[in-house]
């Protein structure tokens, strides 16, 4: 058997594994977490159907439950390099490239190693790590979690205040990119404030509302019928910090045409996704580095899981920003490319 | 002709069929990026100008992208009159899109207001 390597545990990663393992190809995950998983589990409730992420997270974990899997936590691959690079290619009994992860060689190795989020204070305009008032959505995420949604001074906020697009389709930031997830993330995380704090008032501000997905748009419609959260159309151009710990921000509702200021408890910053630093490292190590910093595939309609180097596979939201529905079903489509274009068939054996 | 005292009406629509493009054109020309505006009001809601008058850049931009060139000049409507325009710059600072706002002030006012 050709001995496969699977960077990173996440959806797309797991979702491989348990397809190779299910045809009998025995495979290595390596994460570098102690925990498979992390971006899901960090997660309240998922959209569109407010499916509990524990839930789903332990449904993808026991797919891992299988004797030809090995699972390596705590193991961050630092070295992804061919034979045609370092030239080891003697070592290779066979001729066919072969993969260095770490100190170990490998036939195939699918790169699954994820995205990282935005880190706001970037933008420093919105005034994230300046004033308490403003969070990202993550951390919004872990208060959804806790069922602890409170302002600065730990009390209930009478008012949440959404701001789609923070290093998203932003040449400021350098990525012209849409993060695809972040509209209705928060279309999710208000209606979620709003059960928890039915007399909060909630506010999304945003460019466009792409809601593409199924579902997403009448999660939108939810929003507005059932839990009366406000969307104004114009991006906030600045906060600052209110003498009494809260925000004050600034946007212009572009609908009426005119300047608008208002005071919020909480901003949160919907925070896009980028390349995270094992996938930049990792792809520019293999020379599949592609725009901003994510990897390059093959070709985006017919070799979207394969990359230009031989042995060398790819899934998931290291190419670029994917759901966790994306991702899982790339995962599996990545191993089907595995077991076809891979040519599984032994042709190195250490 | 026995006048009845009817008159006809301007339309209200903008046509683009007969609008002249020159100045649109030559704007393309010393802004480029102008055509990159996606409409979301940074550069309005940050606007020193904005604060105190009535003065909106975006709706100076579609004015001028629509070619309505007369409501920037000769209506000089309170909302677009560029002359209320300080030329500070922070329109261009938070702009997503990295458009040019200042020069296209600039710009505008050379081509409409000499």
């Amino acid at each position: 058997m050709k001995k496969i390597a699977i960077l990173g545990a996440g959806p797309a990663g797991i979702e491989a594994a348990a397809v190779l393992a299910a045809n009998n190809c025995p495979v290595t995950l390596f994460e570098k977490e102690a925990q498979p998983l992390c971006n899901i589990t960090d997660k309240a409730f998922l959209f569109p159907n407010f499916a509990d992420a524990a839930e789903v997270a332990a449904a993808m974990r026991a797919k891992l439950d299988n004797p030809i899997i090995t699972l390596r936590c705590n193991t961050e691959v630092a070295q992804l390099t061919p034979s045609y690079i370092t030239g080891f290619q003697a070592e290779n009994l066979t001729g066919t490239p072969v993969w260095k992860v770490n100190d170990e060689l490998y036939d195939i190795v699918l790169l699954a190693t994820g995205y990282t989020p935005f880190d706001a204070r970037r933008k420093e305009e919105l005034g994230y790590g300046i004033y308490p008032g403003v969070h990202t959505s993550l951390e919004m995420e872990k208060m959804i979690r806790e069922g602890k949604i409170v302002n600065s001074l730990g009390e209930s906020p009478k008012r949440i205040v959404f701001l789609q697009c923070v290093g998203s389709r932003d040449e400021k930031s350098g990525n012209h990119y849409c993060s695809k997830l972040c509209c209705v993330t928060a279309v999710k995380q208000a209606i979620e404030a709003k059960k928890q704090l039915p007399n909060c008032e909630v506010f999304v501000y945003y460019m466009d509302l792409r809601m593409w997905g199924q579902g997403f748009e009448e999660m939108y419609r939810t929003a507005q019928q059932e839990y009366g959260v406000n969307f104004i159309r114009g991006r906030i151009s600045e906060a600052g910090g209110t003498f009494d710990g809260r925000v004050q921000i600034k946007a212009e509702d572009t609908l009426l045409g005119r300047p608008l200021k208002m005071t919020s408890d909480l901003l949160v910053l919907m925070v896009g996704m980028e390349a995270s630093k094992g996938t930049r490292e990792l792809a520019t190590q293999c020379r599949i580095c592609g725009e901003y910093g994510f990897a390059q595939t093959k070709d985006p309609h017919l070799h979207d899981c394969q990359s230009e180097a031989h042995g060398l596979f790819v899934a998931g939201a290291c190419k670029r920003p994917m759901t966790l529905t994306d991702s899982i079903n790339d995962g599996r489509s990545a191993a089907y490319e595995i077991l076809t274009v891979g040519s599984i068939n032994s042709t190195y054996e250490q | 002709m026995a006048n009845f005292g009817f008159k006809i009406s301007t339309p209200r629509s903008i046509d683009l069929d007969n609008a002249d493009r020159t100045l649109y054109e030559q704007m393309l020309e010393m802004v480029p990026s102008y055509r990159y505006c996606i409409g979301c009001g940074g550069c309005t809601a940050t606007c020193s100008a904005g604060q105190f008058t009535d003065f909106n850049i975006r709706k100076t931009h579609f004015l001028f992208s629509r070619r309505q060139y007369d409501k920037l000049t000769t209506d000089m409507l309170p909302e677009v009159d560029l002359n209320k325009c300080m030329l500070c710059g922070k329109c261009s600072l938070v702009c997503p899109r990295g458009v040019n706002t200042r020069g296209l002030i600039v710009e505008m006012r050379k081509l409409l207001l000499n």
